[in-house]
């Protein structure tokens, strides 16, 4: 009787209420919507761009772009038969290098910020809550525009430039810097200096493997950044100090000579890092409190010593649960340097999507491209993260 | 040893004292102000330079800050002269006149004069719509959620646009400008994105292999480009995309951006509470019988979205402060405003722009740290039931 009602129960069932017969018609049905979506986006594009005369495809890599860009990592000019390709990696070079020295500079401050936010010292610790609270709580564009506006534009005239030692400028056309030139043979400082870091890793390596055979310790990181510090130095030496500086000069109306850094990227560079140091100072403050007391408490009771419970048992495990929201903090940084289009320093957004496209009207083949790059960055960053967090996953029982 | 012990030097006196020891000084102070001072700013010479170190950061800022902000500030005037170091003779701070003249167009736009109270009316209905959800006392959350999520954006419509028929005359989105966008912008995108992002992220967490393929690749496209690259495409793209008649109202097509956009961060931010459901339950809402929409509805959603009730509210803070991004694309939203304002010459002032700038920043500070004070509230509520 069960049996037989188990058995009529499944033949019986209807193909409307079959889970999987709907299942199939859902996907069939959202597959067909996309189709359909993608189709008449496709035909509705070919025939406005046929209306627009605008020729689809990548033939505008090639074509001369006939606009400036003041500040640039390749060589690029209006007048030397640069393409809007070349444009586009000035761009991209540019977001990048922002991007690199926020990143820097956000990680530093963050720190200092976050751990200064657990200070027992009460002054500190306020001081800090302070900034992280008023700068999350406001836009970044909002914080780039005060930069930009606010603190850089009313800077006095390059002919009152303010002076620090007589060496670096400030006014209102950025920041002024004495140039380096490179003599002959200063290339092998640079050797010198890979040579240390693949010492300094090799040094690393070897402790480690000593330590996890023998027990015993090795101060790899000190003789390593030792390393680091003096090689480099004995070559730069050892070469006569093949370094000069072309120092910017004073003249009546204006500077002339030395490195000029332009006031939107310092702008940029200060918002971005003040910003992201906001949000990684929390996350390296979530992750200092997410090391139990009982930790450090049990190396005391080892008879560790206050900084080496720190490095040796703290950070360890306080660096696994910072690193990975660091990641996309770094992500975020560099998705943000796209900002810059609001203050005009030239980067990826505002070079390519903002002049190319204005001058091309290719706005497919711009805006798929730029959002490809980030895509590929995100998406290089995050395979990047998935490996280390495999590997730094806590084993448990 | 006993006292008197003849074997020991003690009957030479060497050990006796002759006269009272003097009174020791009282213990160092354990409590009180003082106390407290020493133990957190001044317990050791490290920590006393930081305290220093300290004082003068304060020192730095805060006197130049409140004097800019109220004690030099100008707060009556009707032109730059008020507010003009020259004519007042006097160290100028702020010029609140400046903003106080311009308050209407910061809070409204171009939004014609007359016609005012019916943004007044749907900030009102928006705020009770507020209060009823997010304030956990208020009963009936379920008719809260009806009237938020449906009829209060369907009265707003009608309302902010117009509709001849009742009587209201159109205003076009041209017109429409300051906190009036702003807020638009960012309650459409918490309207459109939550359950967009719910189906999101069912959708990734789906058996259905094509369905979770679509989900995948929206959550991971949106969440690796920049809000600002979204923004162009729905600019400059999405007329491209579209048939020739239609030409959508830019507010609209930005309108777009920013949804889809928030509801791939809100997918994931679901997804996080999904994930925090114990198998248990999926299985207990089978065994009851219960199909897949009645077991997300009925029991899975309810547990998994009050989980995540601060992430959405951060997430939300983040809608919030990126809806400044529109300004870049001629969307005349608060930030906006402000700074169309620097260029009215009668208000010419050094001052003008910082000024602006200040009274941005006070507007987006209270909002966005009154909402995360409300979700660090709303997790502590919640966690009572999981901690000790």
């Amino acid at each position: 009787m069960t049996t037989n009602l188990a058995n009529e129960g499944a033949t019986r069932v209807s193909p409307l209420y079959d889970p999987k017969v709907r299942g199939i018609a859902y996907q069939v049905l959202l597959g067909l919507f996309i189709l359909f979506l993608i189709y008449e986006a496709t035909t509705n594009a070919i025939e406005n761009l046929k209306a627009a005369k605008i020729a689809s495809g990548f033939g505008f890599w090639t074509v001369e772009a006939g606009f400036d860009i003041n500040q640039k990592l390749i060589e690029f000019s209006s007048t030397g038969g640069s393409t809007y390709g070349q444009a586009f990696w000035v761009g991209l070079l540019n977001t990048l290098l922002v991007a690199a020295i926020g990143i820097v500079f956000a990680t530093v401050f963050g720190f200092i910020v976050g751990i200064a936010r657990l200070s027992h010292n009460w002054i500190i610790a306020k001081l800090s809550m302070v900034y992280v609270e008023v700068i999350r709580n406001t836009p970044l564009l909002l914080q780039l525009l005060f930069w930009y506006n606010a603190v850089l534009k009313p800077l006095p005239d390059p002919r009152n430039s303010v002076s620090l030692f007589g060496m670096f400028f400030l006014n209102n056309r950025g920041v002024v810097m004495p140039n380096p030139i490179p003599g002959p043979h200063f290339n092998w400082t640079w050797y010198a200096t890979m040579l240390a870091i693949v010492l300094w890793i090799a040094l690393s390596y070897i402790a480690r493997k000593r330590q996890a055979e023998t027990g015993k310790r090795f101060p790899a990181n000190i003789i390593g950044f030792a390393l680091f510090i003096i090689l480099p130095l004995i070559a730069f030496l050892a070469a006569g100090s093949p370094l000069g500086f072309e120092y910017p000069k004073q003249s009546r109306f204006n500077l002339t000579g030395g490195m000029q850094i332009y006031p939107e990227f310092v702008a940029l560079l200060l918002g971005l890092s003040f910003y992201t140091a906001a949000f990684i100072a929390e996350n390296v403050r979530a992750g200092i409190l997410a090391v139990s007391k009982g930790q450090s408490e049990a190396a005391h009771a080892l008879g560790l010593s206050n900084g080496q419970t720190l490095r040796l048992i703290v950070v360890p495990q306080a660096m696994r649960v910072i690193i990975p929201p660091l990641t996309s903090q770094y992500l975020n940084l560099t998705k943000n340097s796209s900002l810059a289009v609001a203050i005009g320093y030239p980067d990826l957004v505002q070079v390519f999507t903002g002049t190319v496209l204005n001058q091309t009207g290719q706005a497919v083949e711009v805006i798929a491209i730029t959002m490809l790059v980030y895509l590929s960055i995100s998406l290089t960053t995050s395979l990047l993260m998935n490996i280390y967090n495999r590997r730094m996953a806590l084993v448990e029982r | 040893m006993t006292i008197g012990d003849n074997q020991t030097p003690m009957m030479n006196g060497a050990y006796l004292g002759s006269g009272d020891l003097p009174q020791r000084p009282p213990p160092v102070m354990s409590r009180g102000a003082i106390a407290w001072v020493r133990e957190n700013l001044f317990s050791s010479i490290p920590n006393t330079i930081m305290t220093l170190l300290g004082i003068w950061i304060l020192w730095q800022i805060v006197p130049p800050t409140l004097d800019f902000l109220i004690f030099d500030a100008v707060w009556d005037g009707t032109g730059r002269d008020a507010c003009l170091e020259s004519v007042r003779k006097a160290p100028v701070g702020a010029c609140w006149a400046f903003a106080k003249v311009r308050l209407g167009y910061f809070f409204y736009g171009q939004y014609p004069i007359d016609e005012r109270w019916r943004v007044d009316t749907v900030w009102v209905m928006g705020a009770i719509g507020v209060i009823w959800l997010l304030w956990p006392r208020v009963p009936y959350k379920n008719w809260g959620s009806l009237y938020f999520f449906l009829i209060f954006p369907v009265i707003a419509f009608f309302l902010l646009v117009g509709t001849p028929t009742f009587g209201l005359q159109k205003v076009p989105t041209n017109l429409w400008g300051g906190v009036l966008v702003t807020l638009v912008l960012s309650t459409v995108g918490i309207v459109f994105s939550l359950p967009l992002g719910v189906l999101l992220a069912l959708g990734r967490r789906s058996q259905l292999p094509l369905i979770r393929l679509f989900a995948v690749i929206f959550i991971e496209f949106v969440r690796g480009v920049p809000l600002i690259t979204v923004l162009f495409m729905a600019n400059v793209m999405l007329p491209l995309f579209l048939p020739d008649g239609w030409r959508p109202d830019s507010l609209l097509r930005v309108l777009v951006g920013i949804a889809l956009f928030a509801a791939a961060y809100m997918a994931e931010v679901v997804r996080g509470g999904l994930q925090a459901i114990g198998r248990g339950q999926y299985e207990g809402a089978q065994s009851l019988g219960l199909g897949y929409w009645q077991m997300m509805v009925l029991i899975i959603l309810p547990q998994a979205l009050k989980i995540v009730i601060p992430n959405i509210v951060n997430t939300f803070i983040g809608l919030f402060k990126d809806t400044t991004l529109v300004s870049i694309v001629g969307i005349f939203d608060f930030l906006k405003t402000i700074e169309a304002s620097f260029v009215d010459p009668r208000w010419a002032t050094p001052v003008t722009r910082a000024t602006g700038y200040a009274f941005a920043a006070i507007f987006y500070f209270i909002f966005c740290w009154g909402m995360s004070q409300y979700s660090q509230w709303m997790e502590r509520k919640l966690a009572t039931g999981h901690k000790r």
